[in-house]
This record gives C-alpha cells, structure tokens and sequence, in this order.
C-alpha cells in the first residue's frame, strides 16, 4: 500500500498551537513549565511548542532532550535496534510542570521508559504527556493529556511523523506494513 | 535563534546528525570481544556514538541505569589488575547488572581447576557474559570454543587489550576531534605489550600515523614485515625518541615491565630512562598541545616523569574515565546480540 498522507504542514502547526493553549489553559500559564522532547522526533516538537508559547505569553520555556534507549525493556530481546544517544537537561526538573513531548503514542512502553528516565533525574512537581499522534493499542495504563489527533490504526500499519528539522519536510503518513513483521513494536 | 532553542547540544545537534542516516546499531555483529582486528570502522564509530551516551550517565547524580537489570556479569582474572576489573565491574553495576568476580588465585584455579573447567561452571551459573584476563595469549580464544556465554577479553598475555585500545581512541578522538594526518607515538615496550597491539589495530583507518619508539630489543623481531604483512601501512618504527616526538600530537609512554630487565633486553633502567623517559624537556619536541596518555599502571619516574604524569598535557584520568564509558558500551552491544 503507498503511504497515505494524514497531516501536512499546516494540520501539523495547528495541532501544535491548540495544545500549547490547552497547556498555558490546564497549567494556568507557563509558569515553572519545563518541555522534555523524547529523541527524537519528540525533540523538535518540543522546541516548537516552546516558540509558540513565547510568541503568545513572551516567556522562555526551557527545552530539553530525553534519550530513553538505556530504560526500554526489549534491550537484550531478539533483534533491538537502538543506538543510545544523549539525554541533555540543561535545567533542573526538580519542582517543575515537566512536559513530555513525543510524535507518536502507541503502546505506551516508550513512556513507560521516559517516566523512569525522568524519575531518575529529579523530582518534577508533576509530569504530563503531549503527543502529536495518538494511535491508540495501549499496552500500558498511561494516557496522554494533550492530543494532537487521534488516529485508529490496526496494528500492521505504520504511522510516521515526518519534520522539516529532521526530515526536511512537515508531514504524518500511514502505510500498511504487508509481509513485513506485523507485530506492533 | 535566541534563547528558545537552548538546546545546543555538545556536538549532537538535532537537526544536522540525525538527518543523516542513523548509525544502525544492525551493524554490531560481535557476540565476543576479543581484539579490534576484525572491528569495522563503522563498529568503532558505534562504540563511540554510545560511550558518548554512557558519558552523559556518568556525569549525573544517580548514575545508574537498568538496561542491564537481571543481566550477571563475571571476572575471571587470571592475572592482577586494578583499573580493569573495577572499570568493567563498575560498567556493569552503572547499567544495571549483577557482577560475581572470581580472582584466580583465590579460587579452585588454586587446586588445579583448568580455564575451560572454570568458565564451563560460570556458564553453568547462567552468566550472560564473561569478562577475561588471561596471561597466555590466546586465551579467550579457546574459551569461545567452548562456550555460548559471551567473553569480553580484558587482556591475553602480550596479544589484545580490546577495551584499552578502544578507550585510548576515544579519548583521542575526544580531545583532538579530526584525526586525519595526527601522530601517535607509543613508546616503550612493544614487545610485550597487549595494549600497543590493540591499539595498533584500532588506529587503523582512522587517519592516525602509529610512530612505534623502543629499543631494538623491545620491538618483536620482524616487525615491519609483519605489518606490512598485514595491511597495516599506518605504523612506522622508530628508535630515538627525540625524532620521533617531532611534531607528535598524542603521546603515550608503556609501562617498563621491570621484570624484563631481568631477561636482558634492556642494559640498565638507568639507561633506558635516559633514552626513553618522557619528561617535560622532550614533550618540547612534541607540538605545543599534544596530549599524554598512559594505559596504567605507572612507574613514575621511568617511562614517564613525574611532573609530565600530572601536568596540564595528561589525560591520564581522562582515560580511566572513559575507560568505564567504553566498557559500558560493549556490555550493552554485546548483551544486545546475544540472543539473537
């Protein structure tokens, strides 16, 4: 199946700006807020979502990046694919609304991992979710608080974010995955 | 772009690095890590892509990780070492895993146990990877013969010490970045030396030049041959160390087993710190900000002098500090390949 394009730059930019509103709505402004991309897709999103916000209320709000490759559960299972990369905080999470950013939930096992990673440096008042995507297939009992879409899949599909600081170009596309391993990830 | 995008990340720019294509970790191949000789350059690069992420784990408050929980990890030393097995016992713990350490001396090697009895029982006690040191050279090699637990060697008599070669580069590459056309001169006795030997190894493709300096008597018999034998055109001998500091960007004295005195090559350790002792008057012969490592342990005052050991141009602690970021990286790799 070609790959099917649900999102294009413009959906991308108005997902973004409705749940940087909701964040200032649900967080009663910026304050103490702190953005935490997961690498790394969830990197730029988290850096976009920090301009939007200083253009409406001229705060900064200090980003970071989160490496969550040395907290996932399938390290030492058949066949993992993960280069450990960087985690960079350069602030202290300690008593801050810790943000997490990523592009796609899916089972939840990716949070999972960053929750923990999180836990182990610092203590944040309180940890909330943003993802662009949610797919739904949750292996885990952990929800998002801000949504970008909402889009059913069936678990030989592939949903994947694309964004112009990675991938040179803004898009989310859906191909079907046939013949290749359909087990979700 | 202002104070938004404070993300200026030491050397991992987001945007830049990772729309090139990502170092596949699909690459990694070796259940074992017996010396660098059959390491890719790519490999060596993926080494390091996770040393830097170990890097960030040991820099932090909590440095402790649970990639490895539920893994064991066991020493079997052969030989004495403190920087080694701590390192690697640490790398361990950092990420997670158990660690037993067996000291040869104090255990059944004692009452005649023989090395395939040894690491037959550790793998029987479902150890997942085995750390060795060994003194005859080969050993590890005859263990992974015999075994599907994964070895790690972590020195064989005067053939390999994988890890050292690969936390020297690192730190090399750390501290000087590109090193195309940069010289390396290791000093001392190569005859013997597992660390020059993995080091050779490792430097290979990576642009270095490999200037090998000791007495004919500390460089094995038909050394250049057996270089040029192997490909290994990057490595030069030379025996005046004056010469061959020259413009040298790294420098990197090895320990004078002074037990060789003993067997005649060399004439007196006078002699020998006269002619080959790194002190602060020859690094003058070196470029201004060349940089000193040693594999440890030191004899001060021999291969190297004692304000050269500690000055600005040392990265001797550097390299024990690495040294536990490199080792962290091959348990994951190879815990990673295991099962496969």
């Amino acid at each position: 199946m070609p790959e099917k394009i649900l999102l294009n730059s413009s959906d991308i930019e108005r997902a973004l700006v409705r749940i940087a509103h909701e964040i200032l709505e649900h967080n009663k402004g910026a304050k103490s807020i702190a953005f935490v991309g997961i690498k790394t897709r969830g990197v730029p999103l988290a850096q976009r979502l920090a301009k939007i916000i200083r253009s409406m209320e001229q705060v900064d709000i200090p980003v970071g990046s989160l490496d969550i490759t040395l907290y996932r559960d399938d390290v030492t299972s058949l066949g993992f694919k993960h280069v450990v990369q960087q985690t960079y905080l350069p602030f202290d999470i300690t008593n801050k609304q810790v943000i997490l950013v990523d592009d796609v939930f899916y089972t939840g096992r990716s949070i999972r991992a960053a929750l923990d990673a999180l836990m182990d440096l610092g203590r944040p008042q309180t940890i909330q979710l943003a993802v662009l995507i949610d797919r739904g297939h949750r292996e885990l009992p952990i929800r998002a608080d801000f949504v970008g879409k909402n889009i059913p899949t069936a678990h030989n599909e592939e949903i994947k974010v694309f964004l112009s600081e990675v991938d040179a170009v803004d898009k989310v596309a859906v191909r079907r995955l046939d013949g290749e391993n359909n087990e979700p990830k | 772009m202002e104070k938004i995008m404070s993300l200026n990340e030491p050397k991992l720019s987001t945007a830049g690095q990772e729309s090139l294509p990502p170092l596949s970790i699909g690459l990694w191949r070796h259940r074992n890590v017996l010396d660098l000789d059959d390491f890719s350059p790519e490999e060596i690069t993926l080494v390091f892509e996770i040393a830097n992420g170990m890097v960030e784990v040991l820099a932090r408050e909590v440095k402790k990780v649970p990639t490895l929980r539920g893994k064991t990890i066991a020493t079997l030393f052969y030989e004495p070492s403190t920087r080694t097995r701590a390192s690697f016992e640490l790398a361990a713990k950092y990420l997670g895993a158990d660690t037993v350490s067996l000291d040869a001396a104090r255990s059944s090697v004692a009452k005649g146990e023989s090395l395939i009895d040894s690491l037959r029982t550790l793998q029987a006690l479902e150890v997942d990877t085995i750390v060795i040191r060994h003194p005859c050279s080969g050993a590890p090699y005859i263990a992974v013969r015999h075994l599907q637990t994964s070895i790690i060697n972590a020195g064989d008599g005067c053939h390999a010490h994988p890890s050292q070669g690969l936390l020297d580069l690192y730190t090399i590459k750390r501290q000087l970045g590109d090193l195309k056309g940069r010289k390396v001169v290791i000093i001392g006795d190569i005859m013997h030396s597992r660390v020059a030997r993995s080091n050779i190894w490792g430097m290979r493709s990576t642009g270095l030049h490999v200037v090998l300096c000791a007495p004919t008597t500390l460089i094995p018999q038909g050394m250049p041959e057996m270089l040029d034998k192997c490909g290994l055109d990057h490595v030069t001998i030379e025996h005046n160390l004056d010469r061959a500091l020259e413009g040298s960007d790294v420098i990197m004295p090895l320990r004078l087993q002074k037990e060789r005195q003993q067997s005649g090559f060399i004439s007196s350790i006078r002699e020998y710190i006269r002619l080959y002792q790194v002190n602060s008057e020859r690094l003058k012969k070196a470029r201004a900000d060349a940089i000193v490592m040693h594999p440890g342990p030191m004899n001060e005052g021999v291969e190297i002098s004692h304000d050269v050991a500690y000055s600005s141009s040392s990265l001797i602690e550097q390299q024990v500090t690495n040294g536990v970021a490199i080792r962290m990286a091959l348990l994951y790799l190879v815990a990673g390949v295991k099962n496969q």
